[in-house]
């Protein structure tokens, strides 16, 4: 509960410098005379967001729903294939440069693609999308951590006559948690933005992609930049979830003061 | 060779064969080990000290020439979980506690849960970390991880200790106290020991005899008896004590020379 509080606290920083960055921006267009249709002021848009809100909600809630259910498969694919590449070495040297390019090509180009296969009315197209940007990541880190273990532990658990099914157990997956945790820390917002890119091309037509184009379609940027941040708040969501899943599943980092940091993603383990 | 805890025969160990980077670790060591002995092996650095030991324990596998553990082959040795090893490094798991450090062993021979406590509460006792179980490793200094890996080896009682430079990362005091806690043990419990070290008096306080290696190749240079009977804190005052070492120091002089 301490470190829960203390956890908080320190998001006290970051709240008073977002505060003060909309204070700002609110100043600027106004100060400047800035177009609503360039740039809409905060307030105007938090108006948007109070009118528009069951339209938004919804589109949010749908879009998140198709975020976080492409995120659950992704990573379960992608911890699946790397448990099964480690147990198969001839698969792993095969299999991980492959992912490694793979995952170097922008995957949202695809989408329109994606489309074509899985249909473009559907959810399906959507939620492949962000399958496929997902679970590169989730696939590439995890297998690194399962591989690349402390020599010295290995042979401890040999001079036990331990099974590789135990050295899995044992030494391996504990290894590779805070590599996926930061992949689960990258993934987690990316898989928002890679719905939403996916809506931009087709899809059900309710959702914050297409409230987003059809809206700046229309002119009605502060209505786009509502959506948007609707769409950020999910994505927020994710990401502090996903920090989370890293603290309860890492104890022994917290408690030696290793994983306390927010604003650190994707530093090496 | 029969009736030896350890009987190593004409066994070569080159890394990396025909290779570029080839090193001849060791060649032809010959060495018979007793049961309940105290054997420590010293030489100067990169001699072979560490690869010997992973040859005994079967994490490595000899160039040439065999290595029989309780007179069997070194590796059914470790099928049957007969040693146990203290690394150079402490090797702790990061996500274990301590207690569940020390527990590991236990668990993976199915101790009950209860039992486990009992005695990794005992091994604490014995390293003098009695308030530590529910840290972390890294929540300890380096010296005391060490302890937690002596006191997760002892856990089992195996009937052979391989121990690298297990005092190394201690301060004197400390390493004072393990020394004579490690004497008690194996007084105790009549387990083999085989013990690499850098320190001459340490070699010389502990041992029943101690190994001098001589580098590139790694060889037994010569190997000094030591019998100094029952130790305590005394016997490093004794002169019978500093004759050993000073036998030992002369032995790693020659092999600094080149003899
Ligand atoms: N896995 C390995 N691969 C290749 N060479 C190795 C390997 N392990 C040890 N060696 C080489 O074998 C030689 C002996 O190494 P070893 O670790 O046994 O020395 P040591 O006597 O324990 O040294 P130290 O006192 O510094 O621990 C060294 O030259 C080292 O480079
Ligand atoms: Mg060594």
């Amino acid at each position: 509960m301490a470190r829960l509080r203390a956890t908080l606290s320190g998001l006290g920083p970051a709240l008073v410098v977002g505060a003060g960055g909309l204070a700002l921006w609110e100043g600027v267009v106004r100060g400047f005379g800035i177009r609503e249709f360039l740039l809409p002021r905060p307030t105007s848009i938090l108006g948007q967001l109070v009118d528009h809100w069951p339209t938004l909600r919804h589109a949010g809630w749908e879009t998140g729903r198709i975020a976080v259910s492409g995120l659950l498969v992704g990573i379960l694919a992608g911890v699946v294939l790397a448990l099964v590449t480690t147990r198969f070495r001839t698969l792993d040297e095969g299999l991980t440069p492959l992912a490694v390019a793979v995952n170097a090509t922008p995957i949202v180009a695809l989408a329109p693609i994606f489309n074509a296969w899985f249909g473009i009315t559907g959810t399906l197209s959507n939620q492949a999308v962000v399958i496929a940007v997902v679970f590169f990541p989730v696939f590439i880190n995890t297998a690194r951590g399962l591989t690349e273990v402390h020599p010295d532990e290995v042979e401890l658990m040999r001079s036990y006559a331990s099974s590789e099914w135990t050295i899995l157990r044992e030494v391996r997956i504990p290894n590779a948690l805070p590599f996926f945790a930061n992949a689960l820390r990258v993934v987690a917002p990316l898989s928002v933005i890679a719905a939403i890119v996916a809506e931009y091309f087709g899809g059900p037509q309710d959702r914050i992609g297409n409230v987003i184009t059809s809206n700046a379609g229309f002119a009605r940027y502060d209505v786009a930049w509502a959506a948007i941040a609707v769409a950020s708040a999910v994505g927020l969501a994710l990401f502090a979830a996903a920090l989370f899943v890293e603290r309860v599943s890492m104890p022994w980092r917290v408690a030696s003061g290793d994983g306390d940091s927010l604003t650190t993603p994707g530093r090496e383990p | 060779m029969s009736g030896a805890a350890i009987a190593i025969e004409g066994v070569d160990k080159v890394f990396n064969a025909g290779s570029a980077d080839e090193v001849a670790a060791l060649r032809g060591i010959d060495l018979a080990i007793r049961p309940g002995e105290f054997v420590s092996l010293i030489g100067p650095s990169g001699c072979g000290k560490s690869t010997l030991l992973r040859l005994i324990g079967d994490l490595l596998t000899p160039s040439r020439g065999t290595v029989t553990v309780f007179g069997k082959p070194a590796h059914q040795a470790r099928l049957d979980q007969d040693y146990g090893m203290v690394f150079q490094h402490a090797g702790l798991f990061d996500w274990r506690r301590v207690a569940a450090n020390i527990e590991l062993p236990l668990e993976l021979r199915g101790w009950s849960k209860a039992d486990r406590a009992e005695r990794s509460a005992q091994m604490l006792d014995l390293v003098q970390l009695p308030d530590f179980g529910r840290h972390y490793p890294r929540q300890l200094s380096g010296g005391m991880q060490q302890r937690v890996s002596i006191a997760r080896a002892l856990s089992f009682e195996p009937k052979l200790l391989l121990m690298d430079e297990p005092f190394g990362a201690l301060d004197e005091m400390t390493r004072e106290h393990m020394q004579l806690e490690l004497l008690r043990i194996w007084r105790e419990t009549g387990t083999t020991v085989v013990f690499v070290t850098h320190s001459i008096s340490e070699s010389a306080f502990l041992s029943n005899r101690v190994v001098v290696l001589s580098p590139r190749p790694g060889r037994i240079h010569s190997v000094v008896d030591v019998d100094l009977g029952d130790r305590d804190d005394d016997t490093r005052e004794d002169p019978a004590f500093f004759a050993k070492a000073t036998e030992v120091r002369e032995a790693l002089r020659a092999v600094e020379a080149g003899g």
